[in-house]
């Protein structure tokens, strides 16, 4: 089968690279540039292990295609980070010991800033229903919710 | 001191940046070659026909194995030899490995494995406890049977009895990474194999035997999993074998990782159990006399299953006295996956049969459930006065003869109760039961005690292996494995504070067979009790041989030389912890050490169900508060406290995140997760779109969880617990809120099976409102 060339924008940077029609954005992102940071849970959009953000809005990349990434602005964990310093968010769930096995963590931090992108000042709920598409087997999520709560009203305060 | 101190774990910052490797995320070398398994569709039968040619054919197919292309053993069982890698002319479930395809990539390798024609000749499969006991299908010759006493006659001589049947679920681990492994051919035929495995040696064991080399030969290397909960103990065997043996073949490096419905549809997950239990009490509901007999459905192969069983029979009386017990014990063979290790190992289910029993004793009698199970509780540690034991007489001795010796749940169950409120709670929510019908709230508590050591005596050791460099910086390496709970950093503190240094001169390595032979997988609870002392030993060998160095040079005794906050005090001298090393190395003192250590005191017959098969047990206990929608039997969990003994505590911060997450696994298992295999055998659940575990969502509203201000008895790392499995056993306080709630929709007992879905809620609400 013939390959397709994709430019796309990956955490701010532009990126190309050829991709089997069928291959999801997880495979391309993880295979093709060297992003390891989204990982593959489930391969069917249920557990967000693979999150990312497509043009600002918050995806399972093991659900969209690598081709549709043309012309797209993608975001990962590995951008979260402005440089050597940590976001908020990263520090806070290090504070808060809201991680173990650590493997659905970076799905967990890429939907929680598209959360607070979106609403700097959520309520408890509002981050349990928001996260439940991000499955965490080792914590039994309270750490990770004290965790967004903090880091939100640190950037509110912030901001 | 580190230790004690509410460390983050190790690799947290690599976590929130993404760059935390695991197997999937390690570069592979050029050429490297994928693989994937052609699964049986049919849960018994003979092969009487396999073409693999349009296998072979497929795109980027490089090579197709079968069991008659294996050179050495073809076996990746932990125990009994009984399960091969590939078929050998039988299949025993749906799932199981026929053939191999080694192929270009990953997704090549899955497609390529779809396109087999396999004809198998199926035969009727055994599948439920019922089939298997009807046709004697079981692994040892019969049921084992652990007693004391005469428990029909105490049965049938006290004033009350109740008697049921409890219906009890397995559970998918659902690590959030599948299974996987790596390998690689190193020169002269040796291989290097990466695995995210509970237990190196034993892949280290297979993979030997599989390339037909001594264990010499083999190299096994983890740095972490992404979750293992016992579901990493045995079953990454198959994907580093096969990697293994098509790493020899091809010469080139071999991966292997299960897509996750081919996981829960190939892996053993808990294994589920039907209970039944007959129970004699006295009008005060002290327990007379009390009978299980607990059937495990334990799959196609012999696993772990015995260990397994022998430990739900340990855990029937969870923390109660029980003065006469008969407990039987069947382990029944079946066409289904291989029911394996997970978080408890068998103890879940075990007290699960004997909260049971409590919960119906209080209903019988109308009784406080707290009240009557405080009642049954054994004796008080010495020197816990909280309540006064109203056994009257010696209540410490457990069935199989181990006294308990450290018994702390009288004064926990104080501290609880207070803290949660519950005696205005449970007025609270009577109150609410009285005046509404729709919505009905429950309350549930649940004790824990559980056993720590191997049951399998001889597991219970480990080896360390510390290196001083020059420089003051210390190389960390032990057997144990680091799954997310925590364990290497649990352990590097240890090394911290023998030398008295900062945690960040302890570097901590992947676990290697290389550098520390023969471990025992890291289950049991075990990790930092057994490696946290080979550590402590590894450690105190260095220490000992600079200060005898130091104390020479600076003419003092030895006893005086101190290691404190990054330095080292020798006589008048003071220097660095790093002067020192420096010091020593020029005066020619070993700075590396191994370390080894073996629990005392454990010796157990598992045929007489006799002996100390604990070096100590582990405590915790939950209140749980749930609502439920009797219309939709939809519920959830309102609030939950938890007070929980972790000793004194080598990091409270990663042993709350245990405990919180234990809860949350153990109410899931009781509630929401439900395994459904349907009449041909086909595990229908086998995704996370059809099985459900706990969502952020699912969380309990308020989740208040503390540890228990003590220490351990017994002379453990630093006087810690293990805390690994215990809390998981917590979640049985949400199944009894549940049934708590039910109850209160008429008369008659709930008799709730597990998971308690909404589906089950509903129909037992049903069978109350009717009078059935």
């Amino acid at each position: 089968m013939s390959k397709i060339h994709v430019s796309t924008t990956i955490n701010g940077d532009t990126a190309e690279f050829l991709c089997d029609p069928r291959e999801t954005l997880l495979d391309v992102l993880r295979d093709r540039l060297g992003l390891t940071g989204a990982k593959e849970g489930c391969g069917t959009g249920d557990c967000g292990a693979c999150s990312v953000t497509l043009d600002g809005r918050l995806v399972c990349s093991c659900l969209v295609l690598g081709a549709e990434a043309e012309g797209r602005e993608i975001a990962t964990v590995e951008g979260i980070a402005p440089g050597e310093e940590l976001h908020p968010l990263q520090r806070k769930f290090i504070e808060h010991a809201a991680l173990q096995c650590g493997i659905c963590t970076p799905g967990i931090l890429v939907a929680a800033k598209a959360l607070l992108e979106k609403n700097p000042d959520p309520t408890e709920t509002e981050v349990r229903y928001w996260l439940a598409g991000n499955l965490c087997r080792c914590t039994g999520y309270d750490k990770i919710i004290r965790a967004v709560m903090d880091a939100a009203a640190e950037m509110r305060e912030a901001a | 001191m580190s230790v004690t101190r509410s460390h983050p774990h190790d690799a947290a910052r690599l976590h929130v940046t993404g760059t935390a490797r695991y197997i999937d995320d390690i570069p592979t070398p050029r050429g490297s070659l994928h693989l994937a398994f052609g699964l049986s569709d049919t849960a018994r039968g003979t092969i009487t026909a396999l073409d693999l040619d349009p296998v072979r054919a497929a795109p980027g197919v490089v090579a197709v194995l079968t069991a008659d292309d294996l050179p050495f053993a073809n076996d990746v069982s932990p125990s009994a030899h009984d399960e091969p890698l590939l078929a050998t002319g039988t299949v025993h479930y749906v799932g199981q490995p026929i053939f191999l395809v080694v192929a270009e990539s990953h997704l090549a390798a899955r497609r390529a494995a779809r396109l087999a024609r396999v004809e198998i000749a199926a035969e009727v499969p055994i599948l439920t406890i019922d089939q298997a006991m009807a046709a004697e299908s079981r692994f040892e010759e019969g049921p084992r049977l652990y007693a004391r006493g005469d428990a029909a006659a105490a049965i049938a001589a006290a004033p009350r009895m109740v008697e049921g049947t409890l219906e009890l679920g397995g559970q998918e681990h659902f690590y959030l990474e599948g299974q996987a492994a790596l390998a690689v051919p190193q020169e002269g035929g040796d291989m290097l194999v990466q695995s995210s495995t509970q237990h190196p040696t034993e892949i280290q064991h297979k993979v030997a035997e599989a390339l037909g080399v001594p264990m010499h030969g083999v190299r096994v290397e983890t740095r972490r999993m992404g979750g293992g909960f016992g579901g990493k103990e045995s079953q990454g065997n198959a994907l580093a074998v096969a990697c293994a043996v098509a790493a020899r073949m091809t010469g080139r490096a071999c991966k292997m990782r299960y897509d996750r419905d081919d996981d829960m549809v190939i892996t053993g997950k808990r294994h589920d159990f039907r209970i039944t239990y007959r129970a004699g009490f006295d009008d005060a509901g002290m327990l007379q006399g009390v009978e299980f007999v607990q059937y495990a459905r334990c799959g196609w192969a012999q696993d772990l299953s015995l260990p397994v069983a022998d430990r739900a029979m340990l855990h029937a009386d969870n923390a109660y006295f029980l003065p006469n017990v008969r407990i039987e014990s069947h382990r029944l063979k079946t066409n289904t996956q291989s029911a394996t290790a997970y978080r408890g190992f068998g103890g879940p289910q075990g007290m699960v049969g004997i909260e049971r029993v409590m919960d119906h004793v209080a209903h019988d009698l109308g009784m406080d459930p707290v009240e009557l199970r405080r009642r049954n509780y054994y004796d008080a540690a010495a020197g816990d006065f909280s309540t006064k034991n109203l056994g009257g007489g010696a209540r410490d001795l457990t069935p199989y003869g181990q006294r308990v010796e450290d018994f702390e749940l009288h004064g926990m169950t104080d501290a609880l109760m207070e803290s949660a409120g519950y005696a205005a709670r449970r007025a609270a929510v009577d109150a609410w039961n009285a005046e509404h019908s729709a919505i009905k709230k429950g309350l549930g508590f649940a004790p824990v005690k559980f056993g720590i050591s191997f049951t399998l005596t001889h597991l219970n050791q480990a080896g360390a292996l510390v290196h001083v460099y020059q420089d003051g910086s210390v190389h960390l390496n032990h057997g144990g494995t680091e799954m997310g709970q925590g364990l290497f950093q649990k352990v590097a503190q240890v090394a911290a504070s023998r030398f008295g240094i900062p945690l960040e001169m302890v570097k901590i390595t992947a676990t290697d067979t290389a550098k520390v032979p023969n471990t025992s997988a890291t289950a049991a609870s075990s990790g930092s009790d057994l490696n946290g002392m080979a550590v402590k030993a590894a450690c105190d060998t260095i220490r000992e041989r600079m200060a005898a160095f130091l104390a020479e040079r600076h003419q003092c005794e030895v006893a005086q030389v101190r290691f404190e906050e990054g330095r080292v005090f020798a006589g008048g001298a003071e220097m660095t912890f790093a002067q020192a090393a420096q010091m020593a190395y020029e005066g020619r003192v070993s700075l590396s050490s191994t370390g080894f250590y073996k629990t005392p005191k454990v010796a157990w017959d598992r045929i007489r169900g006799e002996g100390r098969p604990f070096f100590y047990f582990a405590y915790g206990c939950a209140l749980t508060e749930v609502a439920v929608d009797t219309r939709t039997g939809e519920n959830r969990i309102l609030r939950a406290d938890i007070l929980h003994d972790a000793g004194a505590s080598l990091n409270p911060a990663l042993d709350i995140g245990q405990v919180e997450g234990g809860y949350v696994q153990g109410a899931g298992w009781l509630t929401t997760e439900e395994l459904v295999w349907d009449e041909a055998g086909r595990l229908r659940t086998h995704a996370p779109s059809t099985y459900k575990i706990p969502a952020c969502s699912d969380r309990p509203e308020v989740f208040n969880v503390a540890l228990w201000d003590g220490q351990n008895r017994e002379e453990t790392i630093y006087r810690s617990k293990a805390v690994g499995e215990p809390p998981f056993m917590l979640g049985i306080s949400a199944w009894l809120a549940l049934s708590d709630a039910v109850a209160a929709c008429g008369d008659a007992y709930p008799a709730l099976d597990a998971p308690a879905t909404a589906e089950r809620v509903w129909d037992a609400i049903g069978r109350l409102r009717d009078g059935v």
